[in-house]
């Protein structure tokens, strides 16, 4: 086990119905969803489903409704008991726990929002946000703390006397997850949380919930079935099908390489240059000079000229970003001084480095109104390659295609 | 004992209530059946705490398990239509006639509202509030004691203004098998085809009602 993994699923089922060893068997006889319940009226919720979610990730689960997505989080808690396999977190199996076991789990390790906000509507906001606590058995000074803290995280002060009838939806939901961050779990898990709210305040409250995560780092494993919320959010992405997860990847994985047409026909209609990043199409090509004691523009003018290329890109010892030079600033700065000379002198002026973060949309401009390829470089500063436009624009032509294959294919059908 | 229920009238609801239920005692004492509605409000008020402390309970079950909801239904149905002059024979036989055999006759008849409604209660509470409570590793008792019973509370008042109704119009019946209170007049003037004092018997009991109603009512709007 790796120790990032935070949560190992491993060939996790849920069956509803009165007999499920019987509909086991015929899944194993490898028997389809519709057969089996045409067959004995029982539902395969979720079908053999593995995967791993890696500790401060935010995972998203999507699929539309039915998928099996909110049995499954719902498996990871135990609110519904699997039919067979493994859940496993930190190392041990949540479903061979014992009844008290699972309490203390529930109590401490991991909490929940609801879709429906699931607020007791006979509790203040405060004693709502507190509840997780109390049933911990702390007593009432720390839980009055603890709960003020999490509603302050969550920007509800002054409204810790109100009902939550008296709160707008949003701000229902703020107490949600205020109630489940007071308890400091671990894992936190968000059951379509947001999607009951309308779009403006749903992106506000996803915004929210990415400053919370840049915070402190939880396991935030997210329930939704709205596409763009998986994208925003979501480090990595397991999509769900009739009860089986298809695919598992980061967004731009599986933009880039859908498993099946299913997964393709969620993801069309998405504009690539919104997902791809920087970092996903950078290539370490061009020629690098390390700027030691000595880079100069001798040592600059060899490099290139035994180069197919027209820029070297200069980097300090560890790698960072310094500059890059052309072989026509390289001619300028040579003709204007000696060739002993720093290398700094031949940079080109306005030459700028952009993150492997940026998304294609983000680094057009700079691609497109540059002759020479843009250098990117990751969050600590250091250089990874560069974006030349044929890059940019063969990425671009190529997801276009697929837009326009699949296109064809729906007319034809 | 006027002035402790328009006490109890005041803090329950408000000047008014405790003014109508004060005028409302005292024609009851103008009547002369002071006494006998002293009894009947003893007896009444008896029977309904026994039928809440066992109806409440056994209406969080049969909220909680639908086997056992099964098994009430049919139990609670009997209850309730059987005539009461059936049970009437067993329980003098085995009570004798007097007050006691009255309350148990009384309860016997009064109860199933205050089941029914819990279970009710308990069954309206919201799945998705149970369950997050389950997610925050609430104990069967602390989702019954935090979330379920608080929820359900405003009906299973509801049931048991229900039971105190229901006791109150048994009086009749329980005076027939000796127990005292309001009925009496009106048994006496029913043999005696008096129909004055029957009345006067019978609008006694409809007035007490009116009183009980309104004071448990108001309570229940309250929480």
């Amino acid at each position: 086990m790796d120790v990032d993994d935070k949560i190992i699923v491993k060939n996790l089922y849920k069956i509803f119905g009165p007999n499920p060893d019987k509909a086991m068997t015929l899944l194993g006889q490898g028997l389809e969803k519709t057969e089996i319940f045409e067959r004995t009226g029982m539902t395969v919720g979720v079908n053999n489903a593995n995967f791993t979610i890696r500790s401060g990730e935010i995972f998203v689960i999507m699929g539309l409704s039915g998928s099996g997505k909110s049995t499954i989080v719902r498996m990871l808690n135990r609110l519904i008991e699997p039919t067979a396999g493994e859940v496993i977190v930190d190392g041990r199996d949540v479903v061979r726990m014992s009844h008290d076991e699972l309490l203390k789990f529930r109590l401490h390790s991991m909490s929940m929002v609801f879709q429906s906000f699931a607020l007791m509507p006979h509790m203040t906001v405060l004693e709502n946000a507190a509840f997780g606590l109390e049933l911990a058995g702390i007593e009432a000074d720390k839980r009055r703390t603890r709960a003020m803290e999490a509603l302050a995280q969550v920007g509800l002060e002054g409204w810790e006397d109100s009902s939550p009838a008296q709160l707008s939806g949003g701000m229902q939901q703020r107490v949600g997850l205020a109630r489940g961050l007071a308890v400091d779990p671990e894992i936190l898990l968000m059951d379509e949380a947001f999607s009951a709210l309308d779009p403006l305040i749903r992106t506000e409250m996803q915004d929210e919930l990415l400053k919370l995560q840049e915070q402190d780092k939880r396991t935030i494993v997210f329930i939704s079935h709205d596409l763009d919320e998986a994208l925003r959010i979501g480090d990595r992405i397991a999509i769900m099908e009739g009860g089986r997860v298809v695919q598992v990847g980061t967004p731009e994985e599986i933009l880039q390489n859908p498993a099946d047409d299913y997964v393709r026909a969620f993801f069309r209609g998405v504009d690539p240059t919104n997902v791809i990043s920087a970092g996903d199409i950078v290539r370490d090509t061009h020629p690098t000079l390390i700027k030691t004691k000595v880079g100069s523009l001798r040592a600059a003018q060899e490099l290139l000229s035994n180069s197919e290329h027209d820029h070297l890109y200069v980097l300090d010892a560890k790698r960072r970003f310094l500059g890059v030079v052309s072989s026509d600033s390289l001619r300028e700065a040579i003709a204007e001084h000696a060739k002993d000379n720093p290398i700094d002198l031949a940079f080109i002026k306005d030459a700028r480095a952009i993150n492997t973060a940026d998304s294609m949309q983000d680094i057009l401009p700079e691609v497109a109104s540059r002759n020479w390829p843009i250098p990117v470089v990751d969050t600590d500063n250091h250089y990874r390659g560069v974006v030349s436009k044929n890059r940019f624009l063969k990425t671009l032509h190529r997801t276009e295609e697929r837009l326009d294959e699949q296109q064809g294919e729906m007319n034809a059908a | 004992m006027i002035v402790i229920i328009g006490l109890i009238a005041w803090r329950a609801s408000g000047v008014w209530l405790a003014l109508f239920s004060v005028i409302t005692m005292t024609l009851i004492g103008l009547l002369g059946l002071w006494q006998d509605s002293m009894t009947t409000l003893a007896m009444v008020l008896s029977s309904v705490i026994f039928c809440a402390i066992a109806g409440v309970p056994l209406g969080i079950i049969a909220g909680r398990s639908d086997r056992f909801e099964g098994f009430m239904r049919p139990v609670l149905d009997a209850m309730q239509t059987t005539p009461a002059f059936v049970y009437l024979v067993p329980i003098v036989m085995l009570f004798s006639v007097g007050n006691v055999a009255g309350v148990l006759a009384t309860i016997i008849f009064a109860v199933p509202p205050i089941i029914r409604l819990t279970s009710l209660g308990i069954r309206q509470v919201h799945p998705e509030l149970v369950e997050a409570a389950q997610a925050f590793g609430a104990t069967d008792w602390q989702v019954l004691k935090r979330v379920q019973v608080p929820l359900a509370m405003p009906t299973i008042l509801a049931g048991l203004n229900q039971t105190i109704m229901m006791a109150l119009s048994m009086v009749v019946i329980a005076a027939l098998i000796g127990a005292g209170g309001l009925g009496s007049p009106v048994i006496l003037g029913l043999n005696t085809l008096d129909i004055g004092e029957a009345v006067i018997g019978g609008l006694s009991i409809v007035l007490m009602a009116i009183v009980l109603d309104r004071i448990t009512q108001s309570m229940a709007k309250k929480r």
